[in-house]
């Protein structure tokens, strides 16, 4: 059925891996960038990814149709948005407590509502297969890339453009940086950052289909294992950059399928180390980019943690 | 039991009541047991937790008796809690934690703290010097999964088979060495290699296991996670042969599944329940396999040759009988070293099984 690769699994494996797994990272990472770049944390991100699994997956069983599965999805995930955007306009209301409510409630709520939702089988969302060049069917598996991996990357550019070259982009990055300019030339910074933390929720809830439609692929409590606030880092992480994004979900999915495949080819002592390594990775960029002189760079003036 | 206990209990079941007026059903009659059951995860989780799910509910017909449940409670003091509250609160009897971090220290603690409730927790190791009032139970489901194998080894073609391990801990350990052996009894060339993923439940880790053994050339894979659910999609999808474990997975890949280990734990859940309610000390140490009805076998999926069943069904019948030996002498470890000598044997209830170790020869990984 296929030859043995010996080593040559290791680096076939993490090159798949991060095609397979970065692609939650990606719109969650990705969402939470619009959202910190308008001057709002929102930490809810993981219960909304968690309730995108839950929705998306409810909705292809009950309607057959995945990509029914990823629009109920992200709207759900707008909806999660809305209710942050909402409560963090009033006053004296802290948006990381508010994100830690709504990452309880939204994970709270899946469970409930996912109960009946554990047992049936959901139909998956399509992937191409860009290996059809070679013969071997591991190379076959690590290039089969699913539309969405697509949709991330190309959104991670057209974001990045957009924040620079746009009127959107520019009034997110103003409400973001100075509320008071934004005010000063005629912005509604609030309407603004209610927008931008539901555009955030709704990439975060089509995160989760990701992960309930195609990979892993099913629903259950435990699909995403901290997925979503790990992404929330990864913003930090990448400076608030779309194109960073990217690159920092690529490399937590391939760190991630580090410590399987190792122990696949015969490295199997210290596993635990291996699983450590996107965490051990982060600790290791963030020292090595950090300065003595400034204060993160890149991070947008009005966000808590710059205050 | 002290008065202020019984007063709260009866304040705080009191303001249940009042929540529940008129809700006859609730009333507890005199007399009756009522049995816990405390669950790591979701109780419908297509493995571990549901296989006692469903014997909890089948329990709940049964005259006498209330049944209570709690899921997703982990192996730290929250389960002491959640002892504490079933006892104090719900005037539990019996008492089922059934995740395997749960006995040391957390059930020890409660039993001693509550000497006239009964503790029966599975998977853990009770021996003499732990309270008597607690004990513990578990199934061989190892040989399960040494059938799971020999079904594998007529299946596969690359003569590599893999096995998706949560914890280094004597049960799983066993399962990876019966699977392999099993295998090994259709042909001894074969091999088996285990990826640990470290917890019980990681979907996207087993995922990622499940596609790197596929990748390292295992073209039948089985494991011992608590959710297989990931495992078997995964594994059906890369157009491999899946075992089942746990329950049975078959519907998830209908064309792939091959056969599967199951646990029966309806049997010794009656058995404790009839013990307590006649007013007897339920066994502190019991064990069971195939013959005994605690563990058994999802049936042949379509894929399995006449050869496979014919040859798995013939050594189930030899289980049945009780005493069938999967760990045999002579066998070695895979570092090299001598795990029995020639001669002898363990049996399903050879305590040692309890302690295992090791990875026989031919699986590829370290424990």
């Amino acid at each position: 059925m296929s030859q043995d690769l010996g080593l040559w699994t290791v680096p076939l494996a993490v090159l798949g891996g991060a095609i397979r797994v970065s692609t939650p990272f990606l719109f969650v990472s990705l969402g939470e960038t619009i959202t910190e770049r308008a001057g709002r944390i929102n930490l809810g991100l993981e219960g909304t990814l968690v309730f995108g699994a839950m929705a998306a997956y409810a909705t292809a069983v009950v309607t057959g149709s995945p990509w029914a599965g990823v629009a109920v999805a992200g709207l759900a995930g707008a909806g999660f948005g809305l209710l942050h955007g909402a409560i963090c306009s009033l006053a004296r209301v802290n948006d990381v407590a508010v994100g830690i409510a709504l990452m309880l409630f939204g994970s709270g709520l899946a469970f409930f509502l996912g109960k009946p939702f554990i047992q049936p089988s959901a139909p998956p969302l399509p992937a191409i297969p860009f290996g059809f060049w070679s013969d071997l069917p591991q190379v076959q598996a690590a290039l089969r890339v699913n539309v969405l991996f697509l949709v991330g990357a190309v959104l991670s550019v057209a974001l990045w453009w957009a924040f620079r070259n746009t009127k959107a982009g520019l009034v997110i990055r103003v409400a973001g940086d100075s509320a008071e300019a934004a005010r000063a030339m005629g912005y509604d910074v609030t309407k603004v950052r209610v927008l931008a933390t539901m555009a955030g929720g709704f990439l975060a809830g089509i995160g989760g289909a990701y992960l309930s439609l195609y990979y892993p692929g099913s629903w259950n409590e435990g699909i995403s294992s901290g997925q979503g606030l790990m992404a929330v880092a990864l913003v930090i992480f990448a400076r608030w950059n779309p194109l960073a994004c990217f690159g920092a979900a690529l490399l937590f999915g391939g760190a991630g399928a580090l410590g399987p495949a190792l122990q696949s080819v015969g490295v199997s002592s210290g596993y635990y180390l291996f699983y450590a390594a996107p965490y051990v990775l982060t600790l290791a960029l963030l020292v090595a980019t950090s300065s003595p002189d400034r204060a993160l760079a890149g991070a947008p003036g009005e966000l808590g943690l710059s205050r | 039991m002290t008065k202020t206990d019984l007063t709260r209990r009866h304040l705080l079941g009191g303001a249940a009541a009042l929540g529940l007026a008129g809700l006859p059903g609730r009333a507890r009659a005199a007399g009756a047991l009522t049995v816990g059951f405390i669950y790591v995860g979701p109780k419908d989780d297509y493995g571990y937790n549901q296989a006692h799910a469903v014997a909890a509910k089948a329990l709940k017909a049964m005259p006498g008796l209330e049944v209570i449940e709690e899921e997703r409670v982990p192996e730290t003091n929250a389960v002491e809690k959640t002892m504490e509250s079933m006892i104090n609160l719900d005037g539990a009897g019996l008492l089922f934690p059934t995740s395997f971090g749960y006995f040391n220290p957390f059930v020890v603690a409660e039993a001693k703290k509550y000497p006239k409730v009964q503790f029966r927790h599975c998977g853990g190791l009770w021996t003499d010097k732990d309270p008597k009032n607690a004990g513990s139970y578990f199934g061989y489901i190892a040989q399960g999964q040494y059938l799971n194998g020999i079904v594998a080894g007529h299946t596969t073609r690359s003569k590599k088979i893999g096995f998706v391990a949560a914890k280094p801990i004597p049960q799983v350990l066993n399962n990876v060495n019966a699977f392999l052996l099993g295998a090994q009894s259709v042909d001894p060339a074969i091999t088996c290699q285990v990826i640990f993923t470290g917890e019980w439940s990681l979907a996207v880790k087993e995922a990622e296991a499940t596609n790197a053994l596929i990748d390292g050339g295992a073209d039948v894979i089985t494991c011992h996670v608590d959710s297989p659910k990931v495992t078997v999609e995964t594994a059906a999808r890369r157009g491999a042969f899946v075992c089942g474990y746990h329950v049975d997975q078959s519907p998830l890949a209908p064309q792939k599944y091959l056969t599967g280990a199951e646990w029966d734990w309806l049997p010794i859940y009656k058995g404790f329940v009839a013990d307590v309610q006649a007013g007897r000390s339920p066994p502190n140490f019991l064990r069971g396999g195939l013959a005994d009805g605690f563990v058994k076998m999802s049936p042949y999926g379509p894929a399995v040759s006449d050869g496979a069943r014919r040859n798995a069904d013939a050594v189930k019948a030899e289980m049945l009988k009780g005493g069938y030996e999967i760990i045999k002498g002579p066998l070695n470890d895979n570092t090299g070293k001598e795990v029995l000598a020639a001669g002898k044997g363990l049996p399903e209830k050879a305590v040692e099984l309890e302690s295992t170790n090791y990875l026989v020869a031919g699986v590829r990984g370290a424990v």
